[in-house]
């Protein structure tokens, strides 16, 4: 019984701590989970100055198939192939590529800018293709900028990259257009860009038509590759202009 | 050997049935009868012939991805909305003509109704029956399934085709300045797998698209 008294008195427990050092023990965990959350949240937003990444997202794919192009090919089949031959270009450069599809799946549009924005990529691209028109449509988010925000609404994530992504389509038109190619830019609303937190743009492959107004076909591998060379060079140069001071 | 109970249950079920027959049948021909009676053309009203009026239409070509204003006299009625749908019609006959700059197929009857809205938030509602009066307005466009179904897939001839509205509405109807679109009445994600139709289109977007070409 005295033992018992004094044991209290000291404040010694059953498993034989004393109060205080559960006090610190407790503070101590509070502290590491203070610091873990308040470490995580500026890696989400903060880009690591040495790595450079992009996002391809091959539109359409699985159960939707997009437009129909040339020779009954469809839009995601266009899309994928794409997006494999500019994946290899660009890892052929070392820069880090993440993909949204790699095969003929089902990926849908808040699980592309999902991925996009886990990717925390400086440059994302969607890639489309189109029969109508001609060359190649390069589209930016008609969202107004905004500045950016801590919690931003998903459907309008892109309206604090929306500058950036000017700049983004400025450089792939030059690229574009450097490689002989026609490039028509333009405003649009895409459900997918709308909510990438990336510099992003849209770029739609039409079929192209020369000076000699000698038309050339989507399935045409040449073109296909001039396209994707043409886009390599522009991330190239797109990953020079970030890391200008 | 049938218990009596069951005969007379039996005989019961049958009788009921024959008379909710009699009367579903009855009640079928009242309908059809009423359906017939409403459906009467006998011309009891000489129709009103709206006056020609010019309209400026925002017409969409494909190869440089511009929205040109064109200038097309055409008879307008009064009402708002019945306005609105002309203008709408006129503007999609352009584009199902064979050697449209922006072919799209359907043509006027791909509109099915116009709407027309005080915007949500604005000014105050205009009282019934003044709808043109007030402020700025939203239109409601529903598009008929059949002109979704059919329509190019193309973020370019997507986003036009739903610019080139927008444009069209505001340049003929100033206070709309907001425009939504629904498909058969209900809404649906996008045009034709591109072009976003669920968010609302500020008419002036299409109008800077038109100011920025040279």
């Amino acid at each position: 019984m005295h033992s018992a008294k004094k044991g209290i008195v000291q404040g010694r427990t059953l498993e034989g701590f004393t109060k205080a050092q559960f006090f610190v023990a407790g503070l101590t965990v509070s502290l590491v989970a203070l610091l873990t959350a308040t470490a995580q949240a500026p890696l989400a937003t903060v880009n690591s100055p040495s790595r450079f990444a992009v996002v391809l997202d091959a539109a359409h794919g699985g159960d939707d198939a997009g437009g129909s192009l040339h020779n009954n090919q469809v839009e995601k089949t266009y899309t994928l192939a794409l997006s494999v031959k500019l994946r290899s270009l660009l890892m052929a450069r070392g820069i880090q590529v993440v993909t949204t599809r790699e095969s003929d799946t089902t990926v849908n549009l808040d699980r592309r800018a999902e991925i996009a924005n886990h990717a925390n990529a400086q440059a994302c691209l969607s890639l489309h293709a189109s029969e109508t028109g001609e060359g190649v449509h390069v589209f930016v988010s008609s969202l107004t900028p905004a500045q950016p925000t801590r919690f931003t609404a998903w459907k309008t994530a892109q309206a604090a990259s929306v500058t950036r992504s000017l700049a983004l389509a400025g450089v792939v038109n030059s690229a574009l257009q450097h490689a002989g190619m026609n490039v028509t830019l333009g405003r649009t609303s895409l459900p997918t860009v709308d909510s990438m937190t990336c510099p992003a743009i849209a770029v739609e492959v039409a079929p192209g038509q020369g000076s000699d107004k000698k038309v050339t076909e989507l399935d045409d591998s040449a073109y296909q590759a001039q396209v994707a060379e043409a886009l390599a060079a522009a991330l190239l140069e797109w990953r020079t202009e970030g890391r200008q001071p | 050997m049938i218990p009596r109970h069951q005969s007379i249950l039996f005989v019961v079920l049958l009788l009921a049935s024959l008379v909710m027959g009699v009367l579903l049948w009855q009640t079928l021909e009242r309908a059809h009868r009423q359906l017939v009676n409403g459906a009467d053309s006998t011309p009891t009203q000489a129709p009103a012939v709206a006056t020609t009026e010019e309209a400026t239409l925002l017409v969409a070509n494909d190869s440089d991805n511009s929205l040109l204003p064109q200038v097309h006299s055409l008879p307008l009625p009064a009402d708002s909305g019945s306005r609105a749908r002309a203008v709408l019609g006129k503007l999609l006959d352009l584009y199902a003509q064979p050697d449209a700059a922006h072919p799209v197929p359907g043509g006027a009857a791909s509109v099915a109704q116009v709407f027309l809205l005080p915007v949500p938030g604005g000014s105050a509602a205009p009282p019934i029956g003044h709808a043109d009066a007030a402020g700025p307005q939203l239109a409601i466009v529903n598009l008929t399934g059949n002109f979704v179904a059919t329509h190019p897939s193309g973020i370019e001839t997507e986003t036009l085709t739903v610019l080139s509205i927008c444009g069209t509405l505001h340049a003929n109807l100033p206070h709309v300045t907001q425009v939504r679109f629904l498909v058969d009445g209900e809404q649906r994600a996008t045009l034709a797998g591109h072009a976003d139709l669920t968010r609302t289109y500020l008419a002036a977007e299409a109008n800077q698209i038109a100011d920025s070409r040279p």
